[in-house]
């Protein structure tokens, strides 16, 4: 079942392109959809695309007109990134990392940050990732090693950083490190004397996001490395940069989820089993159904984060992981019954559900493992129901 | 960012009342204890900085007044009364500029 919509009309003549959902599908169909595939064998997302990308404005287009974007609302780069996770989980990987960067930099920036760095970040010239996981510290931030301290002015950086998204083609990168007993953000370019980069390939999946292992061998930074506060406060820096990371995943695992229904449509419809269509089968119909149900549910709870979000209201940030939960977990569990549904095919590359359910796993791990959510989500409902 | 700014759409909250907001939705968020404006809600061990980050949306939505990072000091939201003075300081920043 293909969500109708319809395409958008051509822009006039020296106007900026519409950005919604229907021209990113547009844009996805043209250039990302045919080769998804192609890029996850390759192991990465051509540059070509990637420009291609901030040509649209795709990459940051929720900053301000002022600074480069087009003051897109949250529940349209919701769908804009639901579109691109349709397509290919791994551009939309790089989509979600160079949101993470802009929106910290927009919401925690000083007036030079923000005017130095913003307008490339809002075109995509200056791409940038997030850079927190390491060798030994996932989802346990506090378990944080890279350190930063006070430096002839500035900072001196030392540390390792380990499946950074969009690491090996990154300009600009949003670093934590421990200062003393707090974590702090630092805009970090790549060009700095210190900075290493080593790819990482052959990942089960987001094969072709670019993923790389950043060092940071006594990297020496201005003061005007910091971003946003320190102390106390510097926790919400990452609370927030990760949030919308994992409303972006949650938007990506819909798209999955409605490419596995896309798929698995097509291919039931077309597929005999002993003389009848494979979609007439009572137990491939259940399957459907429940995909059908959850990619709806799935997008209702984006759109609520979005809308939460849209108003600036606290309550976006459990949305948020209620929805990444829910759109993550029936990913997964739908991307395995699509190849379950291809048979042997959905092995074999000649059908796109294979990628799907190597790239849904991912979402169960990433901007927060399923299980840290789990545990959120439960101490919301006891805040909610206790007396 | 240094300075705070003032989103206009929002209704000004009268300042006999800007405690009251604040003390109501951190009792919203631990409804299992009671807690007084004056009481250190860090010493009850309850902020985590998920909750520090809906404090800090909370009180720019609900006040319509941005918190500069200068202004992102422990101290400034030990209490709910300390809260409100803080929300007091950014509206008279925004009329005195």
């Amino acid at each position: 079942m293909t969500t109708p919509i319809a395409a958008p009309p051509a822009p006039p003549s020296g106007a900026l392109p519409t950005i919604d959902r229907a021209s990113a599908r547009a844009f996805a169909e043209e250039f990302i959809t045919p080769v998804a595939d192609v890029y996850d064998r390759a192991g990465a997302v051509p540059e070509e695309i990637q420009e291609r990308i901030g040509e649209r404005g795709l990459w940051a287009p929720f900053l301000p007109t002022r600074h480069g974007g087009r003051d897109l609302d949250m529940v349209t780069l919701g769908a804009v990134h639901e579109e691109m996770g349709r397509a290919c989980s791994s551009v939309r990987s790089l989509l979600t990392v160079h949101t993470m960067l802009a929106w910290a930099l927009m919401r925690w920036g000083s007036a030079e940050q923000i005017e130095r760095w913003a307008p490339d970040v809002a075109t995509g010239r200056v791409r940038g990732a997030f850079c927190l996981s390491e060798p030994g510290a996932g989802s346990d931030a506090a378990g944080i090693g890279t350190n930063v301290r006070p430096h002839k002015g500035g900072w001196l950086l030392n540390g390792r950083k380990k499946w950074i998204t969009g690491g090996s083609r990154a300009d600009l990168y949003l670093v934590f490190a421990r200062n003393e007993s707090s974590i702090v953000a630092l805009l970090v370019p790549r060009t700095a004397p210190g900075v290493g980069v080593t790819p990482i390939d052959d990942m089960l999946g987001t094969r072709a996001s670019l993923i790389a292992e950043i060092d940071f061998t006594d990297v020496e930074l201005g003061p005007d490395a910091l971003l946003g506060p320190s102390s106390f406060a510097s926790g919400m820096v990452l609370s927030g940069t990760l949030d919308l990371g994992r409303y972006s995943v949650a938007c990506g695992s819909v798209g999955i989820i409605q490419a596995c229904l896309e798929a698995c449509a097509h291919y039931t419809t077309h597929r005999t089993v002993g003389g009848s269509r494979l979609r007439d089968l009572a137990l491939i119909r259940a399957k459907l159904s429940d995909m059908v149900t959850d990619v709806r549910a799935a997008r209702l709870l984006c759109e609520r984060a979005g809308e939460l979000k849209d108003a600036e209201d606290p309550a976006t940030l459990m949305a948020t992981w209620v929805a990444k939960y829910f759109a993550s977990t029936a990913a997964a569990r739908h991307s395995s019954e699509a190849v379950q549904v291809h048979g042997a095919n959905g092995m074999s590359t000649d059908y796109p559900v294979a990628r799907l359910y190597r790239d849904a796993k991912v979402m169960e791990i990433i901007e927060g493992s399923n299980e840290i959510q789990r545990i959120t989500i439960a101490d919301e409902a006891f805040r909610e129901v206790a007396q | 960012m240094s300075v705070t700014t003032e989103n206009p759409a929002v209704p000004a909250v009268p300042p006999t009342e800007i405690a009251d907001r604040i003390h109501g939705f951190v009792r919203a968020r631990f409804p299992q204890v009671e807690i007084a404006p004056n009481q250190d809600i860090f010493a009850m061990g309850f902020i985590n900085s998920l909750f520090a980050m809906e404090l800090v949306m909370f009180i720019e939505k609900t006040f319509g007044r941005s918190v500069p990072n200068d202004e992102l000091r422990i101290d400034n939201f030990r209490t709910v009364e300390a809260m409100a003075g803080l929300v007091g300081r950014l509206r008279l920043a925004v009329s005195d500029s």
